[in-house]
């Protein structure tokens, strides 16, 4: 039942056990199911609780951004499943490393948008520099785009983060 | 309680014990003798060696659908575990609750490509409901406890528990399930009351209402199927059900509207058609039951109660979608509409019915007789006059007999009809009668089964005979893949590819060489005198029953067609499939 026209993009917010395994019944439920995945991020959270916290960024009509919500909190190891573009306003943050080399010109230029960026240099040599940039993803492919034509050859991404906005916890 | 020191293989049979178990199902091997070898020092548990590990699974399934308990697997490491997963589909798929235990290579070995050695954890993952790998005998108690937690709760499923062999060595505390809380899942059993009054409002309203129910009432068990009953009853409403859901309402009742469905009845596929108000209860919108997607029930408003949210819009979009167990959500909604005094619209409903008995008079499941060949029907219809009386358990293998026997064999109770439904596997039926004798020794036990899905698992006869696990083996025997050959017919210019079944064993002779008895009917005439003999005989009986080789299953739905574009057994040549339709299953 999916209709083209509809297509909404959601954050999705997945408290686990962190237990053997997890991570590939994710992962195995959006590949056997053929859900998409744009992003995912996983980390242990609580030490003490042995949580993680895997942020997912998928695509998909609003019949199917439900079923892979009642999909995920069905899994047997899952706390909790937050839906961060519906429930809340949630703030939104991807960090990337980026490689850039040239000499000149060129070099110049991409220490300047850089630093309009708020890239930070992290890396350098006489012809290239690492920058790390943090922000929302649009920011991110935005800097990417500048740097395309000034020598980018390396990109690193850790996909969204996100958390809600407000005292609210998940 | 003081701390029991025990090892690997004990607490796997302790915690057996302690959950209520006394049959498993299994098969050994060398990654599980530290099990067999605690199994052989205990009387509590029954082992039931089967003769090939799906078999296990299937006669498990058939155990746990017969009786409500969940049913117990052990398996070796490897082949063993690959073996199973047939078996763990077609449970996940038909929501049977099953604990396979599989053993594994000892923890040192693990990832090494060792002897019988395989990834059991990830293969089975997508073919589970949850599994577990056991690091050490530490966990395993509370892994043993969990899994049947989780097999049997919410919506049943298979799980597995993966036990490397230097585990089932290692000595480890026992804990009694007394004491462990699973620390995520909580299934919703009880629905939400202001969806449930929503609903009895919304019944309350129709004009054309049906019940749709399917297998979650059989699984939530005896008392839904009660409490279905005296809902249906309140109402007066039409009821029908899935291949799934057989049982839960008696099918005598006049009320009752056979199955739905690609191969239902003409009545019950076009009242839902036309309902205006229709009741999903334990259902899911398999697409054997819609039909195609955007004609189905077109002018209803759906009430959807599943114990699985993620059933609720899957497929088809409710209106009022309750979380919650078949049987809770019944309580609740026959006290509301007690409670409210509700007034249906009962001149509505009489024309309703007006309707359905028109519908019913086209009699879709009528077929042609004959005085010299056995019809498939016929030999259903006489199997279940002949057994409608005893105790009597019914399973079956997949294709043309299945759906026949969905027809024609008649249920008034849950947990008398086993079918792999989702899945559909053939060779299913034997091990699943067997898995029901051994559960019900007193019981009539027939697996009703095609020639060729028999040969699927027909090694499970020497379990018949070790366990003197009487059942019945009822060949429709055509000579043909049936449902294949059908579908060749309506899809692919009658060209028969591989549909025929080829150098046939001698299904009489067969039978003796395993010891069990072989009977032939080739007649209509002698039939019911062969029924009588198989019925009386005291052990297996493999029943040869030689019916007319081109007869095909109707009514039918075809693939990509909606409900009310029925082809009709006396009226075949309105077989209509669109090129959309030849894509789909
Ligand atoms: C394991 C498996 N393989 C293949 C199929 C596809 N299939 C469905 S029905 C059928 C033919 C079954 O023939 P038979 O058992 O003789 O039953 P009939 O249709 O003739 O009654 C086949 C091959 C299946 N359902 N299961
Ligand atoms: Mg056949």
């Amino acid at each position: 039942m999916s209709n083209e026209s509809n297509i909404e993009r959601h954050t999705i917010a997945v408290l686990v056990d962190n237990e053997a395994g997890v991570l590939a019944r994710v992962i195995g439920l959006f590949s056997g199911r053929g859900y998409n995945i744009e992003s995912l991020t996983v980390a242990e959270v609580d030490q003490a609780e042995h949580t993680s916290r895997i942020t997912i960024v998928t695509v998909g009509t609003p019949m199917v951004i439900e079923q892979i919500k009642a999909q995920l909190a069905r899994l047997v190891p899952v706390h909790k499943v937050v839906d961060l573009t519906v429930d809340t306003k949630a703030v939104e943050r991807e960090m990337a490393l980026i490689k850039v080399t040239g000499s000149g010109e060129k070099r110049v230029e991409a220490l300047r948008l850089s630093d309009a960026f708020r890239a930070r240099v992290i890396d350098t040599t006489h012809n290239s520099f690492v920058f790390e940039v943090t922000g929302a993803p649009d920011k991110i492919d935005a800097f990417i785009g500048l740097m395309r034509p000034l020598g980018l050859v390396d990109v690193s991404r850790t996909g969204v983060v996100a958390i809600a906005r407000g005292p609210e916890a998940m | 309680m003081a701390a029991q020191e025990l090892t690997g293989a004990e607490i796997v049979i302790k915690a057996l014990v302690d959950q209520g178990v006394d049959t498993i199902f299994g098969y050994p091997g060398g990654a599980v003798l530290p099990i067999y070898d605690a199994l052989f020092q205990q009387n509590k548990i029954r082992h039931i060696l089967v003769r090939h590990e799906q078999g296990a699974v299937h006669a498990a399934e058939g155990y746990a659908r017969s009786t409500g308990k969940p049913g117990v697997v052990l398996v070796t490491s490897g082949p063993g575990a690959t073996n199973a997963v047939t078996g763990l589909t077609d449970a996940l798929m038909d929501s049977i609750p099953l604990v396979c235990l599989t053993g594994q290579v000892a923890t040192h070995l693990i990832g090494n490509d060792a002897f019988q050695e395989c990834d059991t954890v990830g293969i089975t993952r997508p073919c589970t409901k949850h599994n577990w790998l056991v690091n050490s005998a530490k966990e395993l108690t509370r892994v043993m406890h969990e899994a049947f937690y989780v097999a049997t709760n919410g919506r049943p499923g298979p799980v597995v528990i993966d036990i490397p062999k230097d585990v089932q060595f290692q000595k480890a505390e026992y804990v009694g399930p007394q004491n462990v809380v699973h620390k995520t899942y909580r299934p919703k059993v009880k629905g939400d009351i202001e969806a449930i009054k929503a609903a009895v409002d919304l019944i309350a309203t129709a004009k054309k209402p049906i019940f749709y129910t399917g297998g979650g009432i059989i699984n939530s068990g005896p008392f839904a199927s009660q409490l279905l009953r005296e809902f249906v009853q309140l109402t007066g409403f039409p009821i029908t059900s899935t291949l799934m859901g057989l049982g839960a309402y008696p099918a005598s009742d006049k009320q009752w509207l056979g199955m739905l469905g690609m191969h239902g009845t003409y009545e019950a596929n076009n009242a839902m058609h036309d309902c205006d108000v229709m009741i999903n209860i334990g259902a899911r919108f398999d697409d054997r039951v819609t039909g195609r997607i955007d004609a189905f029930a077109p002018n209803s408003k759906k009430i959807h109660i599943d114990i699985d949210a993620s059933s609720i819009n899957k497929i088809i979009h409710a209106d009022i979608g309750i979380v919650g167990d078949a049987g809770h959500v019944l309580e609740d909604m026959i006290r509301i509409w007690k409670s409210k005094a509700v007034k249906i619209d009962k001149s509505a409903l009489a024309d309703w019915w007006r309707q359905i008995d028109h519908w019913r008079d086209r009699r879709s499941l009528d077929y042609k007789k004959s005085d010299e060949i056995i019809k498939p029907q016929y030999a259903i219809e006489r199997l279940y006059q002949l057994t409608k009386d005893r105790e009597t358990y019914i399973t079956t293998e997949v294709g043309q007999h299945q759906m026949w026997a969905a027809q024609h064999y008649h249920f008034e109770k849950p947990n008398r009809w086993l079918t792999s439904g989702g899945l559909g596997t053939m060779g299913y039926g034997l091990p699943a009668a067997i898995g029901v004798q051994i559960a019900h020794p007193d019981a009539l036990v027939i697996d009703i089964a095609g020639e060729a899905s028999i040969q699927m698992c027909i090694q499970e006869i020497s379990t018949a005979m070790q366990f003197m696990a009487p059942v019945k083996i009822f060949i429709l025997n055509n000579e043909y893949m049936g449902m294949v050959r059908q579908w060749q017919e309506l899809l692919h210019g009658g060209r028969y590819s591989h549909s025929y079944s080829e150098s046939l064993p001698d299904f009489v002779k067969l039978a003796e060489a395993f010891g069990a008895v072989g009977i032939r009917a080739k007649t209509p005439g002698e039939l019911d005198d062969k029924i009588k003999q198989m019925i009386d005989t005291p052990g297996p009986v493999v029943f040869d029953c030689v019916v007319d080789k081109f007869e095909n299953c109707y009514p039918m739905i075809p693939s990509g067609a909606a409900h009310n574009e029925m082809i009709l057994g006396d009226d075949p040549e309105a077989a209509m499939v669109t090129e959309e339709g030849k894509m789909l299953v």
